[in-house]
């Protein structure tokens, strides 16, 4: 991803000639969605940074919003938001370090759904330190056994595949132990069980691996070079998080709305909560302007608006749901986790669920570690766990 | 819209970096503080006569070479970063858009080409004993004399009032608020140098005693062209605030790498990386602030009144932020007079509270947008 160039006309020719052909040729309305999909795929849409022939036009990533947006405007199924998974991370995974017959059998799948996936990256044990997972995959005549627990694993239920990183070689550094594989969810052995969050529904799962025989095959990248497989996965998240709130939109538009609604806008208790109102209208609309520039200065590699964005904008959704709660007064005091849990849409619902947002995807303070280090260049702090076997850190 | 820079602007900024590097260092800086004239003739001679900074954003008729804004915001942003005490803002900033804001060719004419080539200074003279930057009463009177104007009244916090040689006064006539020079020679003008929290930012107080003057543009016209100009002085001064914040966070970054207490570098405690991530998200946040608003002032004029005040509020915060934990996490040492921090701890507080501090803007923004219509699809922003 890192080879991005600056967007010029002939990538802006090549690919408004790509998606007319596409849309003249498969008008949305009267195309199925499997064959449409396919169809994208098939034009080079579907991944424009990809190379030729595998879902890709081999241009850089700066117009991939741009496609993204034209296409879902004209008809097409929104593929990010159906398939995240699939599409932001294991697609880009398998483009990187599939072997031919693995990208030939899983790309173009994924980017029509056929394949739904999940991650199997964290465990009970593995949260921000990923790197410490417990999860073995122990080599057998045919493949590897596979034991262990995954846990937050989104579309868990419903996925055909999982990413899953597991330790083949205990004695090893901990980062160089890890292998990755595209497992077969459907395998024995494989067992997914609902897991309820404190906003009272099960959005995610846990897995539970019990002797999976999986076979050598399902393997991605070298044995013990997981960790550089899962780096890649991860790298790609951004492209799927990229494609998020409009301007003014999400928690700030609600609060705004709670806001008009309110009779009482002229008392001090009113004029404070005003006030908390303008100051995270404005934090949220400089949060997204950063996000325009990050976007804009991508050309030239991420900067650190990239990195320190998601730090602010897990803490302003957080306040800022935290207001809507305030302005709903003592109707917040109702919330019904049943209904949650069926799914129903309710106020109060993202005052819970937006705690998870400063934890999922890196904690806002392993991201304020990271900046720390690879932006300013401050000093890595003591590590315990470094230059040691696995099977000698200490661990919860 | 577009929130980074060409490659010619920064050509630009590298230039304007290196001459304010070599000309304007701490060491210079202080000499400069310790001034009677508060800023050095010499380097505002480089700035107009090697790079012709003070006539950047000016058009060309007059004298400038016409950039745009985003060239200005570059610029401010280097100044900022180093303090710079110049009348630079107050001349070209506060005076260029004073008079560009307001019909009068002929005064255009005078006066721009001196702002432009850096032969004059001018300021703009609009605040009173009220402390009051937008829409306040204005008690300085205008009386029309024999061919000239006779200015009454006093004005205050006037930036480099005392180094100005050009004085752009707002004064009420029946015909309302309008704009008149005032040569800073002129009799009946008695100028007080004010003595000031930040250091590195000259005020005046100004008395008018039947002070001859000179109409610029029609009797009522300052309102509106003082409402433009405060919009651009809080762009510019965002973008100034940018400068100094990342260079607060620089020194508090290379201050963590190199002071060593426990046995490591002070940089390895994760309270200290962490207060430096949040300093950086603060910078880089409002970095984003101000080119926002310097696009607007450029691309969008209808988007700037807001874009200005949403800068200014955020930008504004972030500073005083920023500095106050600079001086943190220098420890002892950043509580000294000696070291720098507190100069600019004083910048930051000062440049929140010249024209309107970031609670006003809130108000200010929440009246230019309409907060009950800010919803989606009924805002009046729009990306």
């Amino acid at each position: 991803m890192g080879n991005s160039v600056h967007p010029d006309t002939d990538e802006s020719a090549i690919v408004d000639a790509a998606i007319a052909k596409l849309l003249q040729a498969h008008p949305p309305a009267r195309t199925e969605t499997q064959e449409l999909l396919g169809a994208v795929f098939d034009s080079g849409l579907a991944w424009i940074h990809f190379p030729v022939g595998i879902g890709g036009l081999g241009l850089s990533t700066v117009l991939h919003q741009y496609v993204y947006s034209s296409l879902t405007a004209a008809g097409v199924p929104d593929y990010i938001s159906e398939t995240p998974i699939g599409y932001g991370m294991a697609g880009p995974t398998i483009a990187e370090h599939g072997t031919e017959a693995q990208i030939a059998h899983h790309l173009r799948r994924i980017f029509t759904g056929e394949f739904v996936w999940c991650q199997l990256f964290s465990e009970p044990g593995a949260g921000s330190d990923l790197a410490s997972l417990s999860t073995r995959a122990v080599p057998t005549g045919d493949g590897w056994l596979v034991n262990g627990q995954k846990v937050w694993t989104t579309l868990g239920h419903l996925a055909q595949y999982g990413l899953l990183v597991a330790r083949t070689d205990p004695d090893a550094l901990k980062h160089q132990g890890l292998t990755y594989f595209l497992l077969d969810m459907t395998l024995p052995g494989v067992e997914v069980r609902p897991l309820r969050q404190m906003s009272g529904d099960a959005e995610f799962n846990e897995v539970y691996l019990s002797d999976v025989l999986v076979p050598d095959s399902a393997r991605i990248g070298g044995v013990g070079e997981g960790w550089g497989v899962a780096m890649t996965t991860l790298a790609n998240e951004r492209l799927v998080l990229g494609a998020t709130t409009p301007r003014h939109g999400g928690a700030i538009d609600e609060a705004l709305a709670l806001w008009s609604a309110r009779e009482d806008k002229t008392s001090a208790a009113a004029r404070v909560l005003r006030d908390r109102l303008l100051d995270l209208w404005i934090r949220d609309d400089v949060a997204w302007l950063t996000g325009a520039r990050a976007a804009q200065r991508r050309e030239s590699g991420p900067g650190p608006e990239g990195s320190v964005s998601k730090i602010a904008r897990s803490s302003i959704n957080q306040q800022t749901y935290e207001l809507c709660a305030d302005l709903r007064g003592a109707a917040s005091l109702i919330y019904s986790a049943a209904a949650a849990l069926d799914g129903t849409a309710q106020p109060g619902y993202m005052f819970l669920r937006s705690r998870a947002q400063s934890i999922e995807g890196g904690s806002s303070e392993v991201l304020r570690d990271v900046v720390a280090h690879r932006v300013l260049g401050l000093p890595p702090s003591h590590r315990p766990d470094k230059g040691i076997p696995w099977n000698e850190v200490p661990r919860s | 819209m577009r929130l980074v820079f060409t490659e010619e602007q920064e050509e630009l900024r590298r230039s304007v970096r290196r001459l304010l590097e070599k000309t304007s260092a701490s060491r210079e800086l202080r000499q400069v503080i310790d001034s009677d004239l508060g800023y050095d003739p010499e380097v505002w001679a480089l700035m107009a006569d090697q790079m012709g900074l003070q006539g950047l954003a000016i058009p060309e008729e007059f004298g400038g070479s016409g950039y745009g804004w985003m060239e200005q915001v570059a610029v401010l942003e280097e100044m900022g970063a180093v303090l710079l005490c110049s009348p630079y803002f107050a001349s070209v900033i506060l005076s260029a858009t004073m008079l560009l804001s307001i019909d009068d060719p002929e005064a255009r004419r005078d006066l721009l080409p001196g702002i432009a080539g850096g032969q004059s200074i001018a300021t703009v003279a609009f605040t009173e004993d009220d402390g009051r930057w937008h829409d306040a009463p204005i008690r300085t009177t205008a009386r029309p004399g024999d061919g000239v104007w006779c200015l009454d009244g006093h004005k205050t916090y006037v930036l480099d009032g005392m180094t100005a040689n050009l004085i752009l006064v707002v004064a009420a006539t029946p015909g309302g608020a309008s704009l008149f020079a005032v040569d800073a020679r002129s009799p009946g003008l008695v100028r007080t140098p004010l003595e000031t929290l930040d250091q590195t930012r000259r005020l005046a107080r100004l008395e008018l005693r039947g002070t001859p003057a000179r109409l610029i543009g029609a009797e009522g016209a300052a309102k509106a062209a003082l409402a433009r100009t405060l919009d651009l002085a809080c762009m510019a001064i965002a973008a100034e605030q940018v400068g100094g914040a990342q260079r607060c966070l620089d020194m508090s970054v290379e201050y963590a790498k190199t002071r060593v207490q426990f046995g490591q570098p002070i940089g390895t405690f994760q309270v200290i990386k962490h207060k430096c991530a949040d300093m950086l998200l603060e910078v880089e946040s409002a970095r984003s602030a101000a080119y926002y608003a310097g696009w607007a002032a450029g691309e969008d004029p209808e988007a700037l009144p807001a874009a200005a005040s949403l800068a200014k509020a955020y930008c504004s915060r972030a500073y005083c932020h920023v500095a106050a934990e600079n001086i943190q996490i220098h420890g002892g040492i950043g509580f000294t007079w000696e070291h720098d921090a507190h100069l600019y701890f004083k910048r930051a507080k000062a440049s929140e509270l010249l024209f309107g501090d970031a609670g006003e803007h809130r108000e200010l923004l929440a009246d230019r947008l309409g907060i009950e219509s800010l919803r989606l699809g009924g805002g009046r922003i729009d990306a």
